[in-house]
C-alpha cells in the first residue's frame, strides 16, 4: 500500500485545452508522478471513474446527460473536486449555446448540413442527449476549489496541485484567478 | 474653500469641504474599487463598488457621490463590504456574456482584473446568457452589447467632453441598452464625430476598435486628464 495521492482528471464539455495545459507542467509531471497515481484521465486508458479518489480535476462545463452522471460519480467517489478551467468554472464558450434552444441548435449545426443529425434531446442509446442549458460544474455538484483560466496556465495548475498534494486548501493569488 | 476633518479607517484626516469621499479616501492612499467612476467624468454612483460604511448609520454610502462632512467616520473595508463588492462583480458577470477567453479586452479589462482583485474565482448566480447583438456598422469601431456593464462612461464622455451626445440608454433594468442616437446602427448615427473617446474610456470589451481580435484591445484614458486640465486650469500639457 503506497501513500500516494489518488488523482483523477475528467473531461466534460470543453475543448481539452485544460488537459493540454496540464501536460505543459513538463518536468513537473515527474514530480507529480512521484507523489500521485493517475487513476482516471482522458490521457490514460481507464474506462470507469474509480472509488476512493483523493483529488479530481474536472475540465469542461456540464452540457449533456453523460456529463451529469460522470460529475455525480466523481463527487461521490472523490474527497476533493476541483473546477478545472473556465468551462467548468463559468461555462465559458460552452455556455454560449444557452441562448438557443436545443432543437434550434441541432438544426443550425447538423440538420441544415450534410449527413445524419443526432437526436439530441432524446436518448438514442449512443449519443447522450443535450441538457436544455449548459451549466458550470458547481451548479450541478458541490465543488471544493476553483482554478479559472482558459486554459489555466501550467503555473496556475501547479500552484493548485501542489497545495492539494500538501493537503492544503487551494488559495490562489490574485494573478492566478483571472478568468480568460 | 474650507478644510474639514473626518476619520477614514480610524485615521483622522483633513479634506477640502467640496471633495467627495472617494477623493478624500484615495488622497490618503487607501485603495477602494470603482468601475463607473473615471477621473475627468461626472460621477453617477452606478456600480456601487465604492460603497463605504459610516459610523452612526447602517446605510452604506457610495463614496464617489457623497461629499465629505465634518466629523464623518467611515470604514472602507469590512467583511460586509467585501461580500457586497464580490456580489456586485458576480452579478455583473452573470448578467451578460462576459466570456473573457474570447473577448477583445482579455488581459486588459477592468471588470476582469477587479474580479480577480476581489477574489471572485467563480460566480454563485445563474448565468442569464441573454441573446444580445453586436453593432459593427461604424467605420472604425464596434459595439458589443454582450460585454456592456452599463457604467455609462461612454454616455458621459460623449456628452460632457466631446459634446456630441451620440450615446444614450434605452430601456429599464436588466433590459437597459446603450444606444446610438435614437436606436439606430452606430455607423448611421449623425451625432457621432468618430472621435473614439467612448472606446478609450470603456472598461470592458463593449466598445473596441474594429479589427481587434482576442486580447488585442488596449485602452488609454490619459487624454481625459489633458483635456480637463486644459479646459479647467488652462494648463495644456501633453505627456
Amino acid at each position: 500500500m503506497t501513500n500516494k495521492i489518488r488523482l483523477g482528471t475528467a473531461w466534460l464539455g470543453g475543448c481539452s485545452g485544460c488537459h493540454m495545459s496540464f501536460l505543459d507542467l513538463d518536468e513537473r509531471l515527474l514530480e507529480l508522478a512521484a507523489a500521485a497515481d493517475l487513476v482516471y484521465s482522458p490521457i490514460a486508458d481507464l474506462k470507469e471513474f474509480p472509488e476512493g479518489v483523493d483529488v479530481a480535476l474536472v475540465e469542461g462545463a456540464v452540457a449533456n446527460i453523460d456529463h451529469v452522471e460522470l460529475a455525480k460519480k466523481i463527487r461521490e467517489r472523490s474527497k476533493i473536486v476541483v473546477s478545472f478551467g473556465d468551462c467548468a468554472v463559468t461555462g465559458n464558450v460552452t455556455i454560449l449555446r444557452n441562448r438557443f434552444g436545443v432543437d434550434d441548435l441541432l438544426t443550425m449545426v447538423y440538420r441544415e448540413g450534410p449527413g445524419k443529425a443526432p437526436l439530441g434531446h432524446e436518448a438514442d442509446g449512443i449519443i447522450p442527449y443535450l441538457l436544455p442549458k449548459v451549466l458550470p460544474l458547481h451548479q450541478v455538484i458541490s465543488v471544493d476549489a476553483y482554478v479559472p483560466g482558459c486554459p489555466p496556465s501550467a503555473d496556475r495548475i501547479w500552484a493548485a496541485v501542489t497545495a492539494l498534494l500538501r493537503g492544503e486548501k487551494v488559495s490562489l493569488e490574485e494573478e492566478l484567478i483571472t478568468f480568460g | 474653500m474650507s478644510v474639514i476633518t473626518l476619520t477614514i479607517n480610524e485615521q483622522l484626516v483633513s479634506a477640502q469641504s467640496e471633495q467627495t469621499l472617494l477623493e478624500a479616501i484615495r488622497e490618503q492612499g487607501v485603495e477602494i474599487p470603482t468601475l463607473c467612476h473615471l477621473e475627468g467624468l461626472s460621477d453617477k454612483g452606478g456600480c456601487r463598488l465604492c460603497m463605504v460604511e459610516a459610523v452612526g448609520t447602517n446605510r452604506l454610502m457610495p463614496a464617489c457621490v457623497t461629499k465629505v462632512q465634518e466629523g464623518m467616520n467611515v470604514r472602507t473595508e469590512s467583511e460586509r463590504l467585501v461580500e457586497y463588492r464580490k456580489m456586485i462583480i458576480e452579478l455583473l458577470l452573470s448578467e451578460r456574456n462576459h466570456i473573457c477567453a474570447v473577448c477583445v479586452m482579455n488581459g486588459h479589462c477592468e471588470l476582469q482584473s477587479l474580479a480577480a482583485n476581489l477574489g471572485v474565482n467563480h460566480v454563485r448566480y445563474e448565468y442569464v446568457v441573454p441573446d444580445l447583438p453586436m453593432d459593427a456598422s461604424h467605420e472604425r469601431f464596434v459595439q458589443d452589447q454582450n460585454r456592456c456593464i452599463l457604467c455609462v462612461r461612454c454616455v458621459r464622455v460623449c456628452h460632457e467632453v466631446e459634446g456630441a451626445h451620440n450615446w444614450d440608454v434605452m430601456g429599464r433594468g436588466v433590459n437597459s441598452m446603450v444606444i446610438a442616437d435614437l436606436y439606430q446602427p452606430w455607423g448611421s448615427s449623425r451625432s457621432c464625430t468618430g472621435c473614439g473617446k467612448c472606446v478609450q474610456v470603456c472598461p470592458t470589451g463593449a466598445l473596441s476598435k474594429k479589427g481587434s481580435t482576442v486580447a488585442e484591445m488596449v485602452k488609454h484614458h490619459d487624454f481625459l486628464g489633458w483635456i480637463m486640465n486644459g479646459r479647467e486650469k488652462n494648463i495644456w500639457e501633453y505627456r
